[in-house]
């Protein structure tokens, strides 16, 4: 209980701990908590950024979904519409060919029709003289009478 | 032990609560016999078990602290480290709590005074009657092992933070802002004249609220651990009382010890809260 320089050996064993505790723990225990706070800190902000990545990569990847989706009905309706386009216009076509092919055919049946008919003008007026001749059985004017009956197979 | 060799029981006690004492005896230097002696020896003597144990918790304290502080990594912290990394947090955020300076040696301060003197206070823990016994089969008399139940070295420590109240004092505010302080409050007026009367009054009442920071702080320690250890070694008398006592002695050491658990934590955190508060004063300026 006495007072004694006991007093002052721990004044200074305390100073020299202090001065320990400052030099040789202190700093780098603090040092190194600080460190790892901030590696841990830069690592949450990496897991972050990397979610909020992801999030991005999936909304593009749904976004391009999309339209390749669209792109493709796109394609699926020109190529309907083409081929849609193909078979009217092939209609047409062959609407068109047949027209042709009708008036065609009709022209020659016309054509020929005139023909058989010229043909026929031709061998009544023959067969009217040759009628009215067994007929008249006598010398009529061949001129006189073909161009009357020419005049009248004309009429026909 | 209190039964074995007719010790009374205040002998007992008196024995307990004497320190090894070295200084100048009329026989030349040398231990001190009984506490008479030591008391004579005066101030120049060295209460060896207090600092000796003193020291040597706190190379304890330093040797294990500075092994988790060289290991220290950033890395994954594990076993010892991680204990050390929790005072080291915990202490730090007592520490920006209370002090609002920039000083770099707070921080490193209160560490060493929570943890050396939580170690002393620990030593209260071992049964009061073991070492000394063990020293004295070594031929040793006097064996304190509770370095804080020795006024000598709560005062020291109380005498360092003082030195640094003081040093720090006039760092931050000058001798003239110290002793402006210590003057011009609380009482002040505008006439010069009765500015001089009070200018010794408010020296006298701020001398004493700056004596009585160290020295409250270091009898409060001192106080509540003497006290413990008193009660321990009361409990350790019924030990030599039979064995109806000697058991009630026992449970009660347990309870007194587990009580204390609390104590000397606390102890130790009021020490080296009040340290930084008294630190943080010292560094206001106004």
């Amino acid at each position: 209980m006495n007072i004694n320089l006991t007093l002052f050996g721990q004044l200074i064993s305390f100073l020299f701990f202090i001065w320990f505790c400052k030099k040789f723990v202190w700093t780098a225990i603090i040092s190194a908590m600080e460190e790892r706070q901030k590696k841990i800190a830069d690592g949450l902000d990496a897991a972050d950024r990397a979610s909020r990545d992801l999030e991005l990569a999936q909304e593009k990847a749904t976004e391009q979904l999309k339209e390749a989706k669209h792109e493709a009905a796109a394609i699926i309706e020109q190529a309907n519409k083409r081929a849609s386009q193909i078979v009217d216009e092939a209609k047409q076509q062959a609407k068109t060919e047949g027209d042709r092919l009708k008036t065609a055919a009709q022209a020659e049946i016309d054509q020929e029709v005139n023909r058989a008919k010229e043909e026929l003008r031709k061998r009544v007026a023959t067969l009217a003289l040759a009628g009215a001749e067994k007929i008249l059985q006598a010398n009529i004017d061949e001129n006189v009478n073909r161009e009357l009956v020419d005049n009248l197979a004309a009429q026909l | 032990m209190a039964g074995d060799t007719q010790q009374t029981g205040s002998e007992y006690i008196q024995h307990h609560l004497t320190n090894l004492t070295f200084g100048h005896t009329e026989h030349g230097w040398g231990f001190a016999h009984n506490a008479e002696q030591a008391k004579e020896m005066g101030f120049m003597a060295i209460n060896v078990d207090s600092l000796g144990w003193s020291i040597g918790l706190g190379l304890v304290f330093a040797l294990l602290f500075r092994w988790a502080a060289k290991r220290a990594s950033a890395g994954i912290p594990t076993g010892w480290q991680n204990f050390v990394e929790m005072m080291v947090e915990f202490v730090d955020g007592t520490v920006k709590d209370s002090f609002h300076g920039r000083n770099p040696w707070i921080a490193p301060m209160a560490l060493t005074i929570f943890v050396w003197v939580f170690l002393m206070n620990t030593m209260d823990l071992i049964p009061v009657d073991v070492v000394p016994y063990l020293m004295g089969l070594a031929g040793v008399h006097f064996q304190k092992i509770v370095p804080s139940t020795d006024p000598n070295v709560t005062l020291g420590m109380a005498l360092a933070v003082f030195v640094m109240i003081i040093y720090y004092s006039i760092k931050v505010k000058g001798i003239g802002g110290f002793l402006g302080e210590l003057s011009l409050q609380p009482f002040s007026a505008k006439n010069p004249v009765v500015q001089a009367i009070f200018v010794p009054i408010n020296l006298a009442l701020e001398l004493v609220g700056l004596l009585a920071k160290p020295f409250s702080l270091g009898l409060r320690l001192f106080g509540n651990m003497y006290a413990g250890e008193m009660i321990f070694i009361l409990i350790a008398m019924m030990y030599g009382a039979g064995w109806i006592l000697g058991t009630f002695g026992g449970v009660l050491q347990l309870g007194w010890a587990i009580f204390h658990i609390l104590v000397i934590t606390l102890q130790a955190f009021i020490f080296m809260v009040l340290t930084v508060v008294y630190l943080s004063m010292a560094h206001e300026d106004h």
